[in-house]
């Protein structure tokens, strides 16, 4: 070039290499850690032990036991699927958009962790019943009673869950990096075109742990489904109010419950997490 | 190096052609202002220099439409796309311009494939023309055998010529490109320059390279825009910056020594008394440059022909190429080169006193005050 | 109109937070202490409004504090099987009584101290004009009910039956105050609940008697636990319950007693 002076670039000085620390685990963090395990898994191993083994395969045939398990296992699929309807927009909004109050909405977003699930399925039932602030209009208009529905589960579910998917989300969201959806605007996307190809895409990790974390919760929804949907066999009764109502009369079959809904569960996360680890 | 035109600071130097980018690109944010007037013509590369903060990235952003103009003007081949006088604004996703993004922002779900066809699948073309478009580019690109690949399983030369045809596949009248080649190792970036030359020369559209590295500007541009603290501080094809550069950021850029000083026939006298001898002619307000290569170090005064002696001091010693570059303190601050041998011979280290000599034929001034 | 409905639910809110959440999973440990002159009393949550007016009438006799730990029956006998530590145990079905007492876990034998009656629970002033079993299988009545394996849904199993009447109930409560609230939520037209939550719940509802209740009578038995740490205040407590201070109150609450 001319002049043959122009500036060269520092040489990048390479740092040495091979000494990553490999060392032992801190016992600091080691013992809490085994402490915390053990917390979560004993309780598990208290109800394995109770476990009335002789009798299982009888009790897994009950007619009762199968129906109650499809239908949670129905149910916690379509209250995920409507949390993610409404949760995913909701926690882009959190993420993405300034307006006045956005802290307030995110603290109301919580309402439904905080509050004990028995009140939240009466909260339900005043909005959504018969005599409710929509259910009323809904009764009125389309003749349609929500409680002791299959949708009232449904419904329940996707209010206890919902603020385990939008968190998950909105983390995701506020992690991904924005500067992908300015080039995806430059290359002539639309702010949908580039929510649906290139944000959504982005945070699918953030969405499935909270799709995940949200069928679980409403898996194991109890509170809320039996003020709101009540106890029918094969309409409302799921899982965890049939192991409730065992838990009445009959321990052994309340255990037994639990464990199936347990088994289930895990093999069903297990069986996801593979399938998303090894996607690409 | 050549000598070219003195180049005029604060007047516009008249594009080659019709202007096909005709901007006034003002923003305002806190404490900072950005005030660039650019205009570019169709065909042509304009290099956008400055030290960090000085505005680059800022006028890149509201050329591409992520950032809105305060004031001033952007016109586009004809359309108004920001004027807030007008109140008229164009969103990014709607103007005739591409962007090579500095990280290439390649969408790390998408193959290489689908990354270029992205752009033109939203201008219109249906899934199958969009691909066979994409296709077409990266033949073009010499990455036909990397199309299925993503991102993040692509070379960073490579990641970067998927990024250069993802913008180019929208056939943009501005194309944009931020630090294109920052990201690369030195290696990678020669053969990168040199096909981004290539492209740049197939473009027909106008083009902007946002640098702060001058030997990009000087291999691909047209004509160089250098700004400080939003503002223009000179503009000119390389021949001209090179040789006679008007800031101390240009001069570094370029690698001269520069100082200001008051002429009176071929003695310059600078600021604090120090006086040089120059090859040239002038009266008043001149600035002098010479390269580091035009300083010789001696261990003593040396005799004989160079009018310009000083005793200095060795601040710094840094790899520079092949050569070393000394940096000394004295009556006036500057670097030389010396062969790593010379430096042995002296035993250059820092803090040693030295004599510093430069021939006046070495020297080139030129006046300081525009026009 | 729309104002008191939502002060009924509100009402009912309130009531539900304290009945169904706070009691029902009460903590027996907390209740629990058993010593100091204190004496611990687990008993059925129906008799939450008769034994805290029994107790207070026992504590300024007899000058021993009296603490209840109200809760379903079943979770109560689970409680002390599990070594809770209480002194007295009342339940609202002789099969939990049993639980307890075939676990060799009580002192001597159970007798029965009352007896609830099933009625049916319509809004205030009856506006279906329900007068009968026979009335809650009209196609449009929903009708709660409480689940077979709680004592009120046995006895309304047996009612029913007795009846002759095929009831499809639109749910299956787990507690009879569950059953009862979607009656003063305006949930279901009716329920079938016993008598002493209706009187309990008189503002807002109505108790309809109906004949085949009679062969669904629940007997309500108390008993002294073997662990008891002050079995001879134990004891008392429980000749209390029986005496005529103590039928007095129970009547009054709804209850029949023997």
């Amino acid at each position: 070039m001319a002049g043959g002076t122009a500036r060269a670039r520092p040489t990048p000085t390479v740092a040495p290499r091979g000494t990553r620390r490999t060392g032992r685990t801190p016992v600091a963090l080691l013992v809490p850690a085994i402490l915390g395990l053990l917390f979560l898994v004993l309780p598990l191993a208290g109800l394995l032990v109770r476990t009335p083994w002789a009798t299982l395969p009888q009790r897994l045939t009950e007619p009762g036991v199968l129906t109650a398990l499809r239908l949670s296992v129905q149910t916690a699929t379509l209250a995920t699927l409507l949390c993610l309807l409404l949760g995913v927009p909701l926690a882009w909004l959190l993420a993405r958009v300034q307006f006045p109050g956005r802290q307030l909405v995110r603290a109301l977003v919580t309402v439904p962790l905080v509050l004990p699930p028995v009140v939240g399925g009466l909260a339900l039932l005043l909005v959504f019943g018969r005599r409710g602030l929509v259910g009323s209009w809904l009764d009125s208009t389309f003749g349609v009673t929500v409680p002791f529905t299959t949708t009232a589960v449904v419904l329940a579910q996707a209010f206890v869950a919902m603020p385990f998917l939008i968190i998950a989300v909105e983390g995701a969201l506020r992690g991904a990096d924005t500067r992908y959806e300015e080039a995806a605007a430059t290359l002539g996307a639309g702010r949908w075109t580039t929510f649906t190809h290139v944000t959504l895409p982005l945070v699918a990790p953030g969405i499935a742990a909270g799709a995940v974390l949200g069928w679980a919760r409403a898996l194991g929804e109890f509170g809320a489904t039996i003020t709101f949907a009540g106890n029918y066999p094969g309409r409302t009764q799921t899982m965890p109010v049939a192991v409730y109502l065992a838990l009445e009369t009959d321990l052994e079959a309340a255990i037994v419950l639990s464990l199936i809904l347990l088994t289930v569960s895990v093999v069903i996360l297990a069986g996801l997490r593979d399938r998303w680890a090894s996607a690409p | 190096m050549t000598t070219g035109r003195p180049a005029s600071l604060g007047q516009s130097v008249p594009a080659a052609g019709p202007r096909l980018l005709d901007a006034h690109l003002v923003v305002d944010r806190d404490s900072f202002r950005l005030d660039l007037p650019l205009t570019i013509a169709p065909g042509e590369v304009v290099a956008l220099l400055g030290p960090n903060g000085a505005g680059k990235t800022t006028a890149l952003r509201t050329l591409a439409g992520l950032l809105p103009l305060s004031a001033g003007h952007l016109t586009l081949a004809g359309r108004d796309l920001d004027h807030p006088v007008r109140r008229t604004w164009t969103p990014p996703e709607r103007r005739p311009i591409g962007v090579v993004f500095q990280d290439y922002l390649l969408f790390p779900h998408l193959s290489a494939l689908d990354n270029v066809a992205f752009g033109p699948r939203r201008h219109g073309l249906d899934r199958r023309q969009a691909r066979d478009l994409a296709a077409d580019w990266l033949t073009r690109m010499g990455l036909a055998e990397h199309a299925r690949r993503k991102p993040r399983e692509l070379s960073g030369g490579q990641a970067q010529r998927v990024a250069l045809a993802r913008a180019l596949a929208v056939e943009p009248a501005l194309l944009l490109l931020d630090e294109p080649l920052a990201a690369l190792d030195a290696r990678t970036r020669l053969d990168t320059r040199a096909q981004l030359q290539r492209h740049l020369a197939a473009h027909a559209g106008a083009a902007l390279l946002v640098t702060h590295d001058p030997l990009d500007a000087l291999v691909l541009a047209d004509r160089l825009v250098v700004i400080e603290h939003g503002r223009v501080v000179q503009e000119g094809d390389a021949a001209t910056i090179t040789a006679r550069p008007r800031t101390d950021y240009v001069a570094r850029l370029v690698g001269l020594n520069l100082y200001r000083g008051y002429a009176d026939g071929h003695r310059v006298r600078l600021g604090d008394g120090f006086e040089l001898t120059t090859g040239d002619h002038h009266e008043g307000e001149v600035f002098v440059a010479f390269p580091p290569s035009a300083v010789a170090l001696h261990p003593r005064r040396p005799d004989g022909s160079p009018r310009n002696t000083w005793p200095a001091t060795i601040t710094g010693i840094q790899q520079h190429g092949d050569n070393l570059r000394i940096q000394l303190v004295g009556p006036i601050e500057v670097a030389a080169d010396v062969t790593p041998a010379a430096a042995t011979q002296l035993r250059l280290a820092p803090g040693q006193p030295v004599w510093a000599a430069v021939k006046a034929a070495e020297t080139r001034a030129y006046p300081a005050a525009p026009g | 109109m729309t104002r008191t409905r939502l002060r009924t639910a509100l009402t009912a809110l309130a009531l539900l937070v304290v009945t169904g959440c706070a009691d029902d999973r009460a903590d027996p440990a907390a209740t629990g202490a058993g010593n100091g002159g204190e004496l611990t009393v687990f008993a059925a949550a129906s008799l939450r409004e008769s034994f805290t007016r029994l107790g207070q009438d026992f504590e300024a006799a007899q000058g021993v504090r009296v603490t209840f730990n109200f809760a379903g029956s079943s979770a109560l006998a689970a409680q002390i099987n599990q070594g809770a530590p209480a002194d007295v145990f009342a339940a609202a079905a002789p099969a939990n009584m049993a639980t307890v007492v075939d676990a060799g876990n009580s002192d001597g034998e159970p007798v029965t101290f009352a007896r609830n009656q099933l009625v049916i629970a319509v809004p205030r002033g009856n506006p279906d004009g329900v007068t009968a079993l026979s009335d809650l299988t009209k196609p449009d009545a929903k009708v709660a009910v409480c689940a077979e394996q709680v004592p009120c849904g046995a006895a309304a199993r047996k009612a029913l039956d007795a009846a002759g009447v095929a009831l499809t109930p639109v749910t299956l409560e787990q507690d009879v105050r569950a059953a009862l609230n979607k009656v003063r939520l305006g949930e279901v037209d009716a329920a079938l609940v016993y008598r002493t939550d209706v009187r309990a719940a008189a503002d807002d509802v109505d108790g309809i008697e109906f004949p085949e209740s009679t062969g669904a009578v629940n007997d309500y038995p108390i008993v002294v636990l073997k662990d008891a740490d002050h079995p001879a205040a134990a004891r008392a407590f429980v000749d209390h319950v029986n005496s005529d201070t103590g039928r007095a109150v129970l009547t009054a609450a709804g209850f029949q007693v023997p």
